[in-house]
């Protein structure tokens, strides 16, 4: 069994906590995360120019380079979570060029050895893959795609070919952290998805709530928080660990306790 | 069947790759629209209708053809070569970038889209933005960074006058680069009924190849025009490269000519070896940025560097993947000037040709003194003048301390 299929078991949904790497303490955080109540981490990787990022996680990935944060500094963030807990699912979330600049089968390694399950690349589409999926999967990686709103019946398979792990449903067409999607505009994606694939369908962009959160549960296979927690890292400074617990915690109850 | 052998004119493949460059690499909210732009593009290509109005707006609108003109003094003054302008800062609105707003509007009205977003840096191409959506009464938006709109004061406020609503960029560097991730969220936000006028020949396909063929109007032109009044084929192209809109306009249509060089030029800034410039080619390496696969400033983690040029237009972190394509297999050549150096030329061109050149184009012309006298007297440079000056006065005069 995967660490990804005892995430997302049948009977509840799961909890997808996103932070960026680099920004704050991050290894206090992510335990925070998971004592709240996460089960799955995605460790965003900072990059310069977040194209598909609104401005929370904007600032985010800035703040991280601002301190010196580099592709090593985010491997040894991951190889020391994996260490602490063995049986979280981690998932490095980010852009193409952190993730291919000294080739992607380096990348694929390296995060293999840091106990890495699965990959998000928000810039890489099906039709741009030779070489990053390749090589993720010949280590065992997931690589896990994005489905939108924009995301046709024609081009879904295409989006599903190769994707492993569960399927990240971007639920509203635009950037992290603004507006939120209408349940029932969900429930129909999740459907549709669901039709299509037997991965688990993870629910993300613009959930901030636990009651937002509960919503999506009880249709979707897990629901992901990026944008509130990154908020909270940067109110919080020292203090996040506690205050991420305090909400990763409600979340994790509405999520769980949905169906 | 026909078979085209050797040639360079063929790019790029249909998944839009100029060789290992280019491509699509966007978010997957964008990528049915692009494969809706793609699929437009080439509907409207195969329609003679579609040719018709961009070739009656080229003429009646922008004032083409833009003229060759024999540069006498400057080739007296430096010897060797005979060096011709392409006028296209005599185009609507002092630069190359209407060409493409001309094409790309049209595309966006043939595909119903409603509004009309652009980036831009030094206000060139928004200015050139601005006054097509005000020409077709579509509301247009203009992301800015906010340190351009802070140098480029009156181009914002010739967008404001021309209708355009302009979004100061405050992320980043708040430059070009800041502009064009910012206009990607807005896009990306609004793909339904908006359509991004992109301003250089870069991005996510189709873009590098529809704005080169809108661009490619002067390379056709000013190859019937040379062969007209010399009878020859000009020796050496020359043109400035930022994502490399103008020159590989005037490049492509002579790409299987194969007497004919080519030379782009990027900006150095300070100096490659100051680490403050935009010479993509000369100091970068291969890497995915908006959209596309092609060479970037960027340190070994893959991140983006900041770029630095006197010239606000040129200065971005990046290139249009047909270049990297073009560089990698040597059909053009590619070469460094100095902020300094175009600062010369900019002076030099003013003096001897009552021309004044944009800054972006006085990199082109300051390639001529060590390149003009390599060539016997009988032979031809043609410079892409692409852009006029006078929006770079201020930053000129301030460059060589003089109060205005």
């Amino acid at each position: 069994m995967s660490r990804f299929s005892n995430a997302f078991s049948q009977t509840r949904a799961a909890l997808v906590c996103f932070i960026t790497a680099g920004d704050g303490d991050t290894a206090a955080n992510l335990d925070a995360l998971v004592a709240g109540g996460a089960d799955v981490i995605e460790l965003g990787m900072p990059f310069t120019d977040p194209m598909a990022d609104g401005p929370a996680i904007q600032q985010a990935n800035l703040r991280s380079l601002g301190k010196g944060t580099t592709t090593r500094d985010v491997l040894l963030i991951a190889n020391e979570f994996r260490a602490r807990h063995p049986n979280v699912p981690l998932v490095l979330m980010g852009y193409a060029n952190p993730m291919i600049a000294r080739g992607a089968e380096w990348f694929a390694a390296e995060a293999k050895g840091c106990g890495v399950d699965g990959v998000i690349c928000v810039d890489i589409p099906p039709e741009e893959d030779p070489d990053l999926g390749p090589a993720l999967r010949a280590q065992g990686i997931d690589l896990i795609r994005l489905a939108t709103p924009t995301t046709d019946q024609a081009r879904l398979p295409a989006v599903l070919n190769g994707s492993g792990g569960f399927v990240y449903y971007v639920s509203v067409a635009g950037i992290t952290g603004k507006q939120q999607a209408a349940q029932a505009s969900i429930e129909d994606a999740v459907a549709r998805l669901k039709a299509a694939t037997d991965l688990p369908i993870a629910v993300g962009f613009g959930v901030r709530t636990p009651e937002q959160a509960g919503a999506i549960a009880k249709v979707a296979d897990g629901v992901v928080v990026g944008s509130a927690l990154v908020d909270i890292v940067a109110e919080h400074g020292t203090k996040a660990p506690e205050k991420l617990r305090e909400l990763t915690s409600e979340l994790a109850q509405a999520v769980h306790n949905a169906r | 069947m026909e078979t085209k052998p050797n040639t360079f004119r063929n790019q790029p493949d249909d998944r839009g790759h100029f060789g290992q460059f280019g491509g699509r690499y966007v978010a997957e909210t964008l990528m049915p629209l692009i494969l809706d732009l793609e699929q437009a593009y080439k509907t409207a290509k195969a329609d003679p209708a579609f040719k018709a109005e961009f070739d009656d707006l080229m003429e009646h609108y922008v004032g083409r053809p833009s003229p060759l003109y024999f540069a006498e003094r400057l080739t007296e003054a430096l010897g060797g070569a005979q060096i011709w302008f392409k006028r296209e800062e005599l185009n609507h609105t002092g630069a190359h970038k209407i060409n493409n707003c001309i094409g790309q509007i049209l595309l966006a009205i043939r595909m119903g889209k409603t509004k009309i977003i652009a980036e831009t840096g030094a206000g060139q191409h928004g200015v050139a933005t601005a006054t097509v959506c005000a020409r077709f009464g579509l509301p247009c938006t203009i992301f800015m960074g906010a340190t351009d709109v802070e140098r480029q004061k009156p181009n914002v406020f010739r967008m404001k006058l021309l209708g355009a609503e302009v979004i100061p960029v405050t992320s980043g560097a708040a430059t070009l680069k800041d502009a064009m991730n910012e206009a990607l969220r807005h896009w990306v936000a609004n793909v339904e009924d908006t359509f991004y006028i992109i301003g250089t020949a870069a991005g996510p396909h189709p873009y590098p190849e529809l704005v080169r063929d809108f661009q490619s109007v002067i390379g056709k032109e000013a190859r019937a025009q040379l062969l007209s009044r010399t009878g020859k084929l000009p020796d050496l192209l020359l043109a400035a490269v930022g994502g490399g809109s103008n020159a590989i306009g005037l490049f492509h249509p002579f790409l299987d000519d194969p007497d004919v060089e080519m030379i782009g030029v990027e900006a150095a800034g300070h100096g490659i070896e100051s680490g403050q410039h935009a010479a993509s080619l000369s100091g970068g390496v291969p890497g995915v940025l908006h959209g596309n696969k092609t060479y970037l400033l960027q340190d070994d983690d893959g991140q983006i560097t900041e770029a630095h040029s006197i010239s606000a237009g040129l200065d971005y972190p990046g290139i249009g993947p047909e270049h990297s394509w073009l560089h990698e297999i040597g059909r053009v050549k590619y070469m460094p000037i100095t902020d300094d150096e175009a600062l010369e030329a900019f002076q030099l061109t003013c003096r001897l040709e009552g021309i004044i050149p944009a800054l972006e184009s006085a990199h082109a012309l300051a390639a001529l003194p060590q390149l003009a006298k390599q060539y016997r007297d009988d032979q031809i440079i043609l410079v892409n003048v692409s852009g006029r000056g006078d929006k770079d006065i201020f930053t000129v005069a301030d460059a060589l301390g003089v109060e205005m």
